[in-house]
């Protein structure tokens, strides 16, 4: 370690070291290094790849990395409608994806099949995939892909999906507070970001 | 009129063709048997492209009105021909009946109506004889029904909103 | 209906099984199998149909005619593998499942596989009344919403006879080609991420935004934005419009010049683009190719100069069309009907007469909303129009408009009743991929990325 003229032994090490509990730095990491996976449907991929771009750009949370293999992907963002033809590949994607892994849901048909309410779609992708946050919109725009986007890091920087994950069985079980009872304590409410409950 | 003329007075091969005017559009109604000829005297005559080719189910409109001589089915294959110079369409409207509905294939002449074709037997059910690919489309492979009937529901799904007292 | 496929190669989930001794995998692989739609090995297809998959067209005169017998010569030559690619893939745009068979790096036969967006749209259109309608189509090319929504207000007022006032015409005019404006960007900027250089994704996406903030101010909506409707459209342009559609033009005409820098004149960009993809123009033709495809095979074919709509006999703009065919020259066209687009809206801006911004008739428009809360009857009226709607004479009818993508064409046909009894959407794209075996054939499996992107398809519209 280079000693700086403003070395001053403990007191230095305290400016120059951050300490903190393991899962906190755990959240941390995966919510501020969470890659999308490419799975840009219709219209709303469209409004996706604008908010990757210049003016909304989504590389100030650390994913601008769209990752094309499910298997280096954190987020699926289904945005656009689902058919039923698509259907199973949407599934597939998912299992493949490794946990931890979480998914948006942008724009209403994949919310809840949207303005199509007939045969060939899906009524809400969430018949098929557990949904994390839904963001509303036809198509939302970018601004509103990127309040889904932080409302799902707090979630994340909380850890209040584990918590209700483990509260509701789902997902695959992966966090660090599973069997130590004592270890951990839940933070505070994970701060509002305007949406109402 | 589109310029040039009646193409029934152009072509006299087409003079035995029933025809009609739908809002400015020349319309033939070839049946079954003449349509792949008529095709291809159109196509001789210099309509090089198929533009469109769709089909549509007159189940709750049988009634429509159509020129004497057309008997009128429920399926019809509605062709659209477009001739690049002089830039003229012309349409096509075969009667496709419901205990039958086969109509003759349009790929041999206009190699553009493969996929069109396709998506007409998909969607209504009408097979194309001598389609080389007569597959599924649109639907998944293992779909039952032909969804752009008039007699296939919509397939709309009741929604349930958080704290209804019960089905609409 | 499967009477034309050998049953049994693909798609049984127990041969699956077999070949990978997993039975979890071969359900998996059973449940995304869609059977006959997708390429069967070449010892299970049907001369004809090999023949279409390896490109080959029949009864074209001095191009690649269909040989039947020929078709066979190519295989059994070495192996070959049938390599699938999508419909989750970054380089499809879109939800497009292409199949292609390799030997090696050469692609031999290929066939697209569609219907991973198809949404029931022609179905909702008949579900839907015509006041509504707008709203549906807009959603099938999502690139260039405003020329659905306007193909379909025409076909509706070509059914009913309507004429719209002159000011109405000229708006949907500007919106058009400052939609093709933001299609032909937005392509670019994918083609060029496509092709690697995701600078140029950067830029493409910044000048749409531009175009889509303009937007917003007028209709709303970024995106899909129910504007254009049958008599007219929806409101009228906001004051300080021409200040707006002038910045854009400015700037997006000087960022052309960026485009060039980055692209027309870089040499990878040309070595990946240049001979590759080739079909005569012939071919295209027989297989109702249209659009920037069609004009870049050298075919001057462009339905706002051939067949006039709106307004566009009164503005002068040249057809771009290219000589070689190939992807370059798809590029090279769309980029320069930017540039024609521009001097279009300039004219536009000149030329933009005063007056309504709908029609006038108590059958297909709506009151001022102003006037909704002094008179009972403008209550009445506007209540009849949004519930009932409008209820169009008997008949059928084929309108067409260019859309960015090709010729775009609306099927109505009306029962009398306020919703359509059947309404087809000609696709543009839908249409336009058929010529995709064509243009693949022969060449390398990296090209097809630079190929697939230069056809531009809008899955959207491809499966409606």
């Amino acid at each position: 370690m280079p000693i700086a003229e403003s070395w001053n032994g403990l007191e230095s090490v305290r400016h120059n070291l951050l300490t903190g509990k393991l899962e906190d730095f755990v959240r941390w990491s995966r919510r501020s290094s969470m890659w999308p996976a490419t799975f840009g449907l219709a219209c709303c991929a469209i409004e996706m790849m604008a908010a990757g771009g210049a003016e909304y750009d989504m590389s100030r949370f650390g994913m601008e990395v769209f990752r094309a293999s499910p298997r280096q992907a954190d987020l699926m963002i289904v945005a656009g409608r689902v058919s039923q033809k698509m259907a199973p590949v949407l599934r597939q994607v998912y299992d493949q994806m490794m946990e931890p892994k979480w998914v948006i849901s942008m724009g209403v048909c994949a919310s809840s099949g949207g303005m199509f309410n007939n045969y060939a779609i899906v009524q809400g992708v969430d018949q098929i995939v557990p949904v994390d946050v839904y963001a509303p919109g036809c198509p939302p725009s970018p601004n509103t892909l990127l309040h889904a986007i932080l409302t799902l890091h707090e979630k994340v920087r909380t850890g209040e999906i584990l918590r209700r994950r483990r509260a509701s069985g789902a997902g695959a079980g992966v966090d660090l507070a599973t069997e130590v009872p004592g270890w951990t304590q839940p933070l505070a409410t994970p701060a509002r970001l305007g949406t109402p409950r | 009129m589109a310029p040039g003329g009646s193409l029934a007075w152009q072509i006299p091969a087409l003079g035995q063709i029933l025809t009609a005017d739908s809002a400015g559009d020349e319309v033939f109604f070839p049946t079954r048997a003449q349509y792949v000829e008529v095709a291809t005297v159109l196509r001789e005559a210099g309509f090089a492209t198929c533009s469109d080719l769709c089909a549509v189910d007159y189940l709750t409109h049988l009634g429509r009105k159509l020129p004497d001589g057309v008997a009128p089915e429920r399926f019809e294959v509605v062709v659209n021909l477009l001739s690049l110079a002089p830039a003229r369409r012309v349409r096509l409207r075969v009667m496709v009946p419901e205990h039958d509905p086969v109509c003759p294939t349009l790929f041999f002449v206009y190699p553009g109506t493969e996929n069109m074709e396709r998506e007409a037997y998909d969607l209504m059910g009408i097979r194309f004889d001598g389609h080389p690919d007569p597959s599924r489309i649109l639907m998944p492979q293992d779909w039952e029904g032909h969804p752009l009937r008039r007699d296939y529901g919509v397939g709309r799904v009741p929604v349930q909103f958080k704290g209804a007292p019960g089905p609409r | 209906m499967t009477s034309d496929h050998v049953d049994g190669v693909i798609g049984d989930a127990p041969v699956t099984a077999a070949l990978t001794g997993d039975p979890e995998l071969a359900r998996l692989v059973a449940k995304t199998d869609e059977g006959s739609q997708e390429l069967a090995p070449a010892d299970a297809t049907s001369r004809v149909k090999l023949a279409i998959e390896q490109g080959g067209v029949l009864r074209v005169p001095e191009s690649n005619a269909l040989d039947p017998d020929a078709a066979d010569a190519t295989f059994g030559a070495g192996e070959t593998m049938i390599l699938n690619v999508g419909p989750q893939h970054p380089s499809t745009h879109g939800v497009l499942r292409m199949m292609v068979e390799l030997q090696g790096e050469t692609i031999l036969r290929s066939k697209p596989v569609i219907g991973y967006l198809h949404t029931g749209m022609e179905k909702m259109g008949e579900e839907l009344t015509y006041v509504q309608g707008a709203t549906n189509v807009t959603r099938m090319d999502y690139l260039s919403p405003l020329h659905n929504e306007l193909v379909f207000s025409l076909a509706v007022e070509k059914l009913l006879g309507v004429d719209i006032p002159p000011r109405a015409t000229w708006i949907r005019m500007l919106m058009c080609e400052l939609n093709r404006i933001s299609s032909h960007v937005m392509w670019t900027a994918s083609n060029g991420l496509d092709l690697a250089s995701t600078t140029m994704m950067i830029f493409g996406l910044r000048e749409r935004d531009l175009v889509l903030t303009f937007f917003e101010k007028v209709t709303g909506l970024r995106m899909n934005h129910n504007y254009i409707r049958p008599g007219g459209v929806a409101a009228d342009l906001p004051d300080g419009w021409e200040d707006d559609v002038e910045a854009i033009v400015d700037t997006v005409g000087a960022r052309l010049t960026d485009y060039d820098n980055l692209l027309t004149g870089q040499p990878i960009f040309r070595e990946r683009t240049e001979g590759v993809g080739v079909v005569p123009a012939d071919l295209l033709i027989a297989l109702s190719a249209t659009g920037p495809l069609l004009r870049a095979a050298g075919v001057a074919w462009d339905l706002r100069r051939a067949m006039p709509y709106l307004a566009y006999d009164d503005v002068d703009f040249d057809v771009i069309v290219g000589s070689a065919g190939d992807c370059f020259d798809r590029y090279a066209v769309r980029l320069n009907e930017v540039r024609e687009s521009i001097r279009i809206v300039r004219q536009i801006l000149e030329k933009m007469p005063l007056g309504d911004y709908r029609a006038q008739d108590k059958k297909v428009t709506p009151p001022p909303r102003a006037r909704i809360d002094e008179s009972m009857e403008a209550l009445i009226h506007h209540f009849k129009i949004f519930t009932r709607g409008i209820e169009p004479p008997e008949g059928e009818v084929y309108v067409a408009v260019e859309s960015p993508r090709g010729e775009l064409g609306c099927y109505l046909v009306s029962d009398g009743s306020n919703h359509p009894m059947r309404m087809h959407i000609r696709a543009p794209s839908f249409v336009n991929l058929q010529s995709v075996p064509a243009l693949l054939r022969g060449g390398l499996i990296a090209d097809m990325v630079a190929v697939l992107s230069s056809v531009d398809p809008v899955l959207g519209d491809v499966d409606r």
